[in-house]
């Protein structure tokens, strides 16, 4: 086949000037193992000096503050500025209380992951505030729609430890019915959206049930969470356009705890803008507070909540914070990052600054956290061991096969009916001794 | 009133005679006035009324709160339906085309479908989607696709798809109020008459089909119930949708005494209809025009083999479209149309 009758003239040689060859930018984070770390690029700025606009403002007067940093708690454990929440000694110490009880839940049960007695566990170490923190600004009438790392939302609305636990065992008490991978958790009695392993769904679930409260002209609000790599998500662009386009009563978390497993937060953006500068083009509120400040964390959540309820609409908050631990029992952070990256982290631990200023103010002490700290890890042995009695994975004491094909429909279809007749077969041939 | 219950012959039932996209149009509003949960959301479907009409005046009847336009965003419509039923709604979204779906697959497969099931039904996800499928409209690839057993493969949703006004409006209804997300595809090649496969001669309106008799108000059609269109002894002819009418025709013109079943529901299936058929016929054509590789025709066949495999005196043959995206100018080349559905007859009735 022959070309063209007249063809176009080929390029000039040096087409383009002096430019050189286009080249792909592959983000790359500051450190590796082994590294030396230096965060001196962290922009801390001082506690106290941030505005707090009024909560009915126009979304595009949080702009600074989506390049800010909301912060309370200064560095001698004082809190100041416009933005201290003013809780009084009871509260301050009930936030310690379940942030510490969060920590004491997440190593007893990584410890069972290891002693065989589950299959997996996600700590929240040092994300504690941005759990607990939200959990007490909210009413507990508010639906959260969590990730996989709000397990302080949970506690602190005083959901049984036992019944985490039985999840977290997949055991005869398990209310998930062994379905779920661990701390996969639902919750509605205590208006706990259930958990999914994809990310981001929740997202516009969070807003269509947050649409679904104003078109009822109800005044509970929503709240969900979901980590800076799953922002990168399409559900998180139809949720915020959504919430913007109907104005909808909900708050957005962004926890940016700098990690999505292996890849830094470079690979969803962030050496371009802050998390929260993304809902200033939506035409949402934002703001970026110190996700390791527990009271820069409520006084911000309690704000996006207002305006929520006053019907100013949405609100996206980036909780910036550090992921202290790997992402999972599955992972090794030693294999992708420094491990001085914990210990050198501007903002520290959320639990020894509140604890900090609970000790500033005179109504704390090191004696009382070391009775605390002693009294939740009896308390979450305790949950454990009854939790045990109901089993633990893999050794027999689960719920009855047949609910296995329970709740897949809301009756059972013939075909469901079929083969739950076959794992009965089946499990009379493998387990000829089994009650049930 | 049920199917069952309606009048054999539905020429003297009492009703009007109406369109596919009117007898939808008329389930909305039957349901959007007895229930106050219901909501209807999706693009264009508010004050425009939807690109087919089906929503046509429901907003102006019921109010911006219950019937409304979403963003171009099909995730986000699932997503925010998703959340709504979570509330306690029951929210009936509509994707413009079935072709475009599938930006709202996870949501639908990682979150409708699995709610329940996960959460120990403390959370549901009780909506119909609906959405226009099929092709046979020169709508090209992405307005003609039959995307059926994408769904029919997930556990957790029920797949319907009607073929007559009578049908639509009854299990339109059914599947609004079926606590079980439901996919609800209509054939939009037969929205406005039935079609007979043959596209070189007029078009016939569906005043002049029987089905089109509609009863006035409330009636639910049962889901997982097919329905027997013509009683046979030769041959078992399983369909749905617009194919329903292409094999019927068929079937008429060759003089074949065909069974001719129209699913109606295929998850959940109506497995004993089709089992009694086929072991009274003892052969059996399948007919989607869905492509054929892993189409809801295999797992029919599939089903068919396994459950009446001695009474079978031929193969189980299978009349689909072809394994290539959609055509536009090939459309009838494409289509799975008398030729094709009546070389498989004569193969069938030949053994």
């Amino acid at each position: 086949m022959s070309g063209p009758a007249n063809p176009p003239e080929p390029p000039a040689a040096g087409r383009g000037g002096n430019l050189g060859p286009l080249r792909l930018h592959v983000p790359e984070p500051h450190y590796r193992p082994g590294d030396a770390v230096d965060f001196r690029h962290i922009v801390v700025p001082p506690a106290g000096a941030q505005p707090r606009p009024d909560e009915t403002c126009p979304p595009a007067e949080t702009f600074a503050l989506c390049n800010d940093l909301i912060r309370v708690l200064d560095e001698a454990g004082r809190a100041v500025g416009p933005w201290n929440p003013q809780l009084d000694p009871a509260t301050l110490r009930r936030m310690l209380r379940m942030m510490a009880l969060t920590r004491a839940f997440d190593e007893r049960m990584y410890r069972g992951q290891r002693q065989g007695k589950t299959s997996f566990y996600m700590k929240s170490a040092g994300e504690e505030a941005t759990a607990v923190a939200p959990a007490m600004a909210l009413d507990f009438e508010d639906m959260v729609f969590p990730s996989y790392r709000q397990q302080g939302i949970l506690i602190t609305r005083g959901y049984p430890l036992v019944d985490m636990i039985n999840q977290i065992y997949s055991n005869r008490a398990d209310r998930l019915k062994g379905r779920q991978l661990p701390i996969m958790y639902s919750a509605r009695s205590h208006n706990f959206f259930t958990i999914s392993g994809n990310l981001a769904t929740q997202l516009p679930q969070a807003v269509g049930w947050a649409m679904a409260s104003a078109s009822r002209g109800d005044t509970r609000i929503a709240a969900t969470w979901v980590g800076e790599g799953s922002t990168s998500e399409g559900d998180f662009h139809s949720a915020m356009t959504f919430a913007a386009v109907y104005n909808v009563p909900v708050v957005f978390n962004v926890v940016n705890n700098q990690w999505a497993i292996s890849s830094f937060s470079g690979f969803a953006g962030a050496e371009r803008a802050t998390f929260a500068a993304r809902a200033i083009g939506y035409g949402i509120a934002g703001l970026r507070v110190d996700g390791n400040d527990p009271l820069a964390v409520y006084a911000a959540e309690r704000w996006a909540a207002d305006r929520a309820r006053s019907n100013m609409g949405p609100t996206l908050i980036e909780h910036f914070t550090y992921r202290a631990e790997g992402h999972s029992t599955s992972d090794d952070p030693g294999a992708y990052r420094s491990a001085q990256e914990r210990s050198e982290w501007p903002l520290g631990d959320p639990i020894a600054r509140l604890r900090d200023h609970l000790i500033a103010l005179g109504e704390w002490s090191d004696d009382q956290q070391a009775a605390m700290d002693q009294e939740l890890a009896e308390a979450v042995r305790a949950a454990t061991k009854e939790a045990e009695k109901n089993g633990i994975l893999g050794h027999g004491l689960h719920h009855p096969f047949k609910t296995m094909f329970e709740d897949v429909f809301e009756e059972l279809p013939w075909h469901l009916q079929e083969q739950a007749e076959q794992a009965i077969r089946e499990r009379r041939i493998k387990w000829p001794e089994w009650k049930e | 009133m049920t199917l069952e219950e309606a009048p054999v012959s539905l020429h003297d039932a009492p009703g009007r005679r109406l369109t596919m996209i009117e007898a939808i149009n008329e389930a909305l509003d039957i349901m959007l006035a007895r229930d106050p949960d219901v909501v209807i959301l999706g693009e264009d479907v508010g004050y425009f009324g939807g690109v087919f009409r089906a929503t046509a005046g429901l907003q102006k009847k019921y109010g911006k709160m219950r019937v409304f336009d979403t963003p171009i965003s099909e995730g986000g419509i699932i997503g925010v339906a998703v959340g709504m039923g979570a509330y306690g709604l029951r929210p009936v979204p509509e994707i413009q085309f079935a072709d475009y779906i599938y930006p709202g697959l996870d949501q639908l497969v990682s979150e409708a479908a699995r709610l329940r099931y996960r959460s120990a039904a403390e959370f549901i996800a009780p909506m119909t989607v609906r959405s226009p499928f099929g092709g046979g409209i020169f709508g090209g690839q992405t307005h003609s696709q039959s995307p059926e057993a994408m769904f029919t493969h997930v556990a957790g949703l029920k797949t319907v798809v009607p073929s007559t006004p009578h049908d639509a409006k009854g299990l339109l209804i059914a599947a609004i109020e079926d606590n079980d997300p439901v996919i609800f595809f209509e054939p939009k090649r037969i929205y406005n008459g039935p079609f007979d496969g043959y596209y070189d001669r007029p078009v016939k309106p569906w005043a002049e089909h029987p089905d089109s008799v509609v009863p006035e108000g409330y009636y639910a059609t049962p889901l997982g119930k097919a329905r027997v269109v013509r009683e046979g002894d030769a041959v078992t002819v399983l369909a749905y949708g617009t194919m329903v009418h292409v094999a019927g025709a068929v079937c008429a013109e060759k003089g074949v005494d065909a069974e001719l079943i129209d699913l109606r529901t295929l998850v959940p299936l109506d497995l004993d209809t089709v089992q009694k058929s086929v072991e009274k016929t003892g052969k059996c054509l399948i007919v989607h025009e869905a492509t054929r590789t892993s189409g809801f025709g295999a797992e029919l066949s599939a089903l068919v083999q396994e459950r009446c495999f001695w009474h079978l005196e031929a193969p189980i043959e299978r009349v689909t479209g072809f394994d290539t995206p959609y055509p536009h100018s090939l459309e009838w080349a494409y289509f799975p149309g008398p030729v094709r559905i009546g070389e498989a007859l004569d193969r069938l009735l030949g053994h």
